[in-house]
């Protein structure tokens, strides 16, 4: 019963936090509201996602997103200095390749993001199967190096989010 | 206490126009367009997202209410800028492969590495590719 009534808990989360911070201000009725649309849309929505992952709330989502902020913040000095200071010809861009330990899309497609918002990287393609990740580095030394550091920093993380 | 905020609201309100205007440069300075992408992701990022810290430290000191609307707009920049990344990359990815763009650059017709198994980028793989 309860299942039938909220089949996606984390989405009704979400659609009230958002639809309270959309309000701006707390009030009885604006709560009734969000509750109603919170519990509706994923209800009417639930099709578009078969068989979506399994989330896991808790210690490990604050710790990648803590992890994820403070690397923006770094590389975008970085890659800062790297607009400014170096020259064109210098600017070692290059393509990678990143086998993927992930298997749901909606992992593969969290990792991807972090790789474009995490400046210095941007995540072109996605294999055909699914298995590796195309993305281009603005400047990168190593290859197998970066590659590395990807895959220890962010998709090790994401594994004990998807479960 | 005002002092230091208003010096806080400054600094913050100079670091984001400063990386908005570090990341249109790189916009116009890069030479190919897959590094070209680099600029403005950068840009939405911590130009956007230093403003808006900006923001929620001034209007509360100013009387005004505090407000959450500058959390959602983190949110929504951060969910799209990756989104609209990677389409432009796709386009790109798919203007050189078919020879529509004249001037072959980023090293995508011969230097695009594989993603092994003999498979496909998903790209290039046409409408069949098989489910994630």
């Amino acid at each position: 019963m309860l299942t039938k009534l909220f089949p996606h808990p984390g989405l009704t989360a979400l659609l009230l936090v958002v639809w309270m911070l959309m309000l701006n201000s707390f009030s009885a009725g604006g709560l009734v509201v969000g509750l109603v649309f919170a519990t509706i849309v994923p209800v009417f929505t639930a099709p578009f996602w078969p068989d979506r992952p399994r989330l896991r709330f808790g210690w490990a989502m604050i710790d990648y997103m803590a992890i994820v902020m403070f690397d923006i913040i770094v590389a975008n000095f970085h890659v800062a200095r790297l607009i400014l200071f170096v020259r064109n010809r210098d600017l070692r861009s290059r393509w990678m390749t990143i086998p993927l330990d992930l298997h749901s899309a909606e992992a593969i497609t969290a990792l991807a993001g972090t790789i474009s918002l995490t400046p210095g990287t941007v995540s072109a393609d996605v294999s055909a199967d699914g298995r590796h990740l195309l993305v281009h580095a603005l400047d990168t030394g190593d290859v197998a190096e970066e590659v590395a550091r990807i895959k220890s920093r962010y998709e090790a993380r994401l594994k004990r989010i998807f479960l | 206490m005002t002092l230091i905020a208003e010096f806080l609201i400054a600094f913050l309100i100079v670091l984001g126009g400063a990386f908005a205007l570090i990341g249109s440069w790189g916009l116009a300075r890069l030479s190919t367009l897959m590094a070209r992408l680099h600029g403005p992701t950068k840009a939405t990022t911590l130009g956007v997202g230093s403003c808006l810290v900006a923001s929620m430290i001034y209007f509360p000191l100013h009387g005004g209410t505090w407000s959450a609307h500058e959390l959602l707009i983190t949110l929504f920049l951060f969910i799209t800028a990756p989104v609209s990344a990677n389409m432009l990359a796709k386009a790109h990815l798919h203007r050189q492969q078919t020879n529509i763009d004249s001037k072959p650059m980023d090293g995508i017709r011969d230097g695009l590495p594989p993603p092994g198994d003999g498979t496909e980028w998903a790209t290039f793989a046409g409408g069949h590719s098989e489910k994630i």
